[in-house]
């Protein structure tokens, strides 16, 4: 690390901030005076103007031209109808790649929910509860990289000798040879979610914990009076009181699943059977430069998207419907 | 916040609902499961923090637990990773490309976040709903639907045809951390738009009509009244957007250029990746990376929480 080095990049950051004041500023300034004039229609543009130009430059946009790419060849020459479609559809690796995507984003969601709401029932009221929830929140604080290598390192494999990863040593230790976790089919897809789960069972826990603060007493009280068991005091009134929020959280996590590429990248790579959508469109993209067949499959994606897209709008009419 | 969060809530006629279902399932084996989680989710880490810490030969030869019963550690490693000069160090140059590209990566969709998310909830015009429905709905639009197009309307330009809109960017070296600022700017606006517009809609009306009746204009009332007030909710939305570029791999490996110019998680995905025969300093290179946002994560969890609940228990 030179001084060039520092003075480049922090100078960077300066002209960068400087320049971003200067804007604001000047946006600033036109906001007013178009405030003091009353049009509030200028107003609005003015606030609106430097989030819209960049969803539209960097998201619509951008969106649109991939469903385009996804007709044209790997290098955006030639209309190829749905070639590429049928590529995704037909080539032994991608079919791969779609049924993991598929088990991901049912597995992820269903066991992060189920285990943050067992969990967060267990802690409830007791003691020490915030240290729990602290515990199991933590993994939220680092990044999808970070519990890849953590990971990585539970799962190391030596043919011979002294283990080094902790779940081969757990195997040797009850005197089964060491398995090479990682490169397993299809076991590697269910230890690659592990590490999802992971990070995704803190979030689920501090919301449905939430959740369950909320629920009447009064209404658990009067179950019990009636003589409901704890079991049917669970299934028929605790779950019920906090199905919103139990919603919310696997939409979240399926969403995050959806789009999850760090943890492949970083374990895998996608071999041995364990490319997602998500990562396959990068490497198709980025690393093999096939736009076309990266495209597809970015569209394919968004695909599974459009469902929550058509949910959250029409749950967001609702509310607003309620709220008048 | 519409949810209670009292640490201890114990019911005045008896036990909590926690308590009861506890004894159903009896309480040691519930207390059994609640500890047996509460280790799996902490194990790895403190694993992978004592390997940080131990000699390259050791962490080649043993697993890390054996380090209790012949502790020997060094910072060697942590020395190496950061400042060597040889392959696989030097790790400081991109812990430095981190902080440049989280500062802006912070403020700016913040602050245009705020702008519009008051626009959206208390200036009136024609088509509010609908443009905030679409924001809305972009934020669920997978960040890999832009990739490609967006790194080539920076490397080649934008064109329609034969007419060029906007010529390529043709950034060089440190200069493409540019590119990831707004890459990051972009992805994080709706969430962070939506999160504010959350916060904004609920402030009093009777407040917002008084400073109008006074006689303040639009960008008077955001600048005195809105911003004071939702200080924490900037809090919590900045806290969400400083974890997500700090820890990104994605846009920080797709837009930020050669190694040099990489922020530290992408440097580290890729070394991860490959897991050359460097893999013993992995430990110490992922705990550089791993250690300020987990502190900032502790410090700040109160405003963490504060916005994952606005965001997710509302919807």
């Amino acid at each position: 690390m030179n001084v060039s080095q520092l003075t480049d990049r922090f100078g960077l950051l300066a002209v960068g901030l400087i320049a971003f004041v200067v804007v604001m500023l000047a946006l600033y300034g036109l906001a007013e005076l178009a405030s003091r004039r009353n049009r509030s229609r200028l107003v609005a543009s003015v606030f609106l103007f430097p989030a819209v130009l960049f969803l539209l430059l960097g998201l619509v946009y951008p969106a649109v031209r991939t469903i385009v790419m996804s007709f044209y060849s790997s290098d955006g020459s030639r209309f190829v109808w749905l070639d590429n479609y049928g590529w995704a559809l037909s080539d032994p690796d991608a079919v791969q790649t779609l049924i993991n995507t598929a088990l991901w984003i049912i597995i992820v969601p269903a066991l992060s929910t189920a285990l943050g709401l067992v969990y967060a029932v267990l802690i409830d009221g007791r003691r020490g509860e915030r240290t729990y929830k602290a515990l199991v929140f933590l993994p939220m604080g680092i990044s999808f990289v970070g519990a890849s290598i953590i990971w990585k390192f539970i799962y190391q494999y030596k043919a011979t000798g002294n283990q080094i990863g902790l779940m081969n040593q757990v195997v040797v230790w009850f005197g089964a040879s060491p398995i090479n976790w990682l490169n397993t089919f299809p076991m590697n897809n269910l230890l690659l979610m592990v590490v999802l789960i992971w990070i995704e069972v803190g979030f689920a826990t501090v919301v449905l914990s939430a959740a369950l603060k909320g629920v009447p007493l009064e209404i658990i009280e009067a179950a019990r009076i009636d003589g409901a068991s704890p079991a049917q005091i669970f299934w028929r009134v605790t779950v019920p009181s906090i199905r919103s929020a139990i919603v919310v959280v696997a939409v979240t996590v399926f969403i995050a699943t959806l789009k999850l590429f760090d943890i492949v990248r970083a374990m895998t790579g996608g071999h041995h059977g364990t490319d997602v959508l998500a990562h396959n469109m990068w490497d198709q993209a980025f690393r093999l430069g096939n736009d076309g067949r990266g495209a597809t499959m970015a569209v394919l994606l968004f695909l599974l998207v459009v469902p929550v897209v058509i949910y959250q709008v029409r749950n967001m009419r609702r509310q607003e419907l309620e709220a008048r | 916040m519409s949810v209670k969060t009292e640490p201890e809530a114990v019911s005045t006629i008896g036990e909590s609902r926690g308590e009861r279902i506890r004894r159903l399932l009896s309480s040691r084996l519930a207390s059994a499961f609640a500890v047996g989680i509460a280790l799996i989710w902490t194990i790895p880490t403190a694993g992978l923090f004592i390997s940080s810490l131990r000699p390259e030969d050791d962490i080649r030869a043993t697993g890390w637990w054996t380090f209790f019963g012949d502790p020997s550690f060094t910072l060697e490693t942590y020395n190496y990773v950061l400042y060597s000069t040889s392959q696989g160090g030097g790790l400081i140059r991109n812990l430095i490309n981190t902080v440049v590209i989280t500062i802006p990566g912070v403020i700016i969709p913040v602050t245009f976040a705020a702008l519009a998310a008051y626009a959206l909830s208390w200036i009136q015009f024609k088509g509010r709903n609908l443009l905030y429905i679409g924001i809305f709905t972009l934020q669920v639009v997978p960040l890999q639907m832009a990739l490609i197009p967006l790194l080539s309307f920076f490397s080649k330009g934008l064109a329609i045809g034969p007419l060029t809109l906007m010529p390529a960017w043709q950034l060089t070296g440190v200069q493409t951390i540019v590119q990831v600022w707004i890459a990051h700017s972009i992805f994080g606006l709706p969430l962070a738009i939506y999160l504010l517009h959350n916060f904004m809609r609920e402030l009093p009306t009777d407040v917002m009509e008084a400073a109008r009746i006074d006689g303040a204009s639009h960008s008077q009332i955001f600048r005195k009244v809105v911003l004071p007030l939702v200080t924490p909710a900037l809090a919590s939305i900045g806290i969400f957007q400083f974890l997500w570029v700090w820890n990104d791999f994605l846009v920080g490996r797709t837009f930020g250029g050669g190694e040099a110019t990489r922020p530290l998680t992408a440097v580290l995905g890729d070394m991860a990746g490959t897991w050359g025969f460097g893999w013993t300093r992995l430990p110490a290179a992922a705990f550089v990376a791993i250690i300020v946002p987990l502190l900032v994560f502790l410090l700040l969890q109160r405003y963490f929480v504060r916005g994952l609940l606005a965001g997710s228990v509302k919807g």
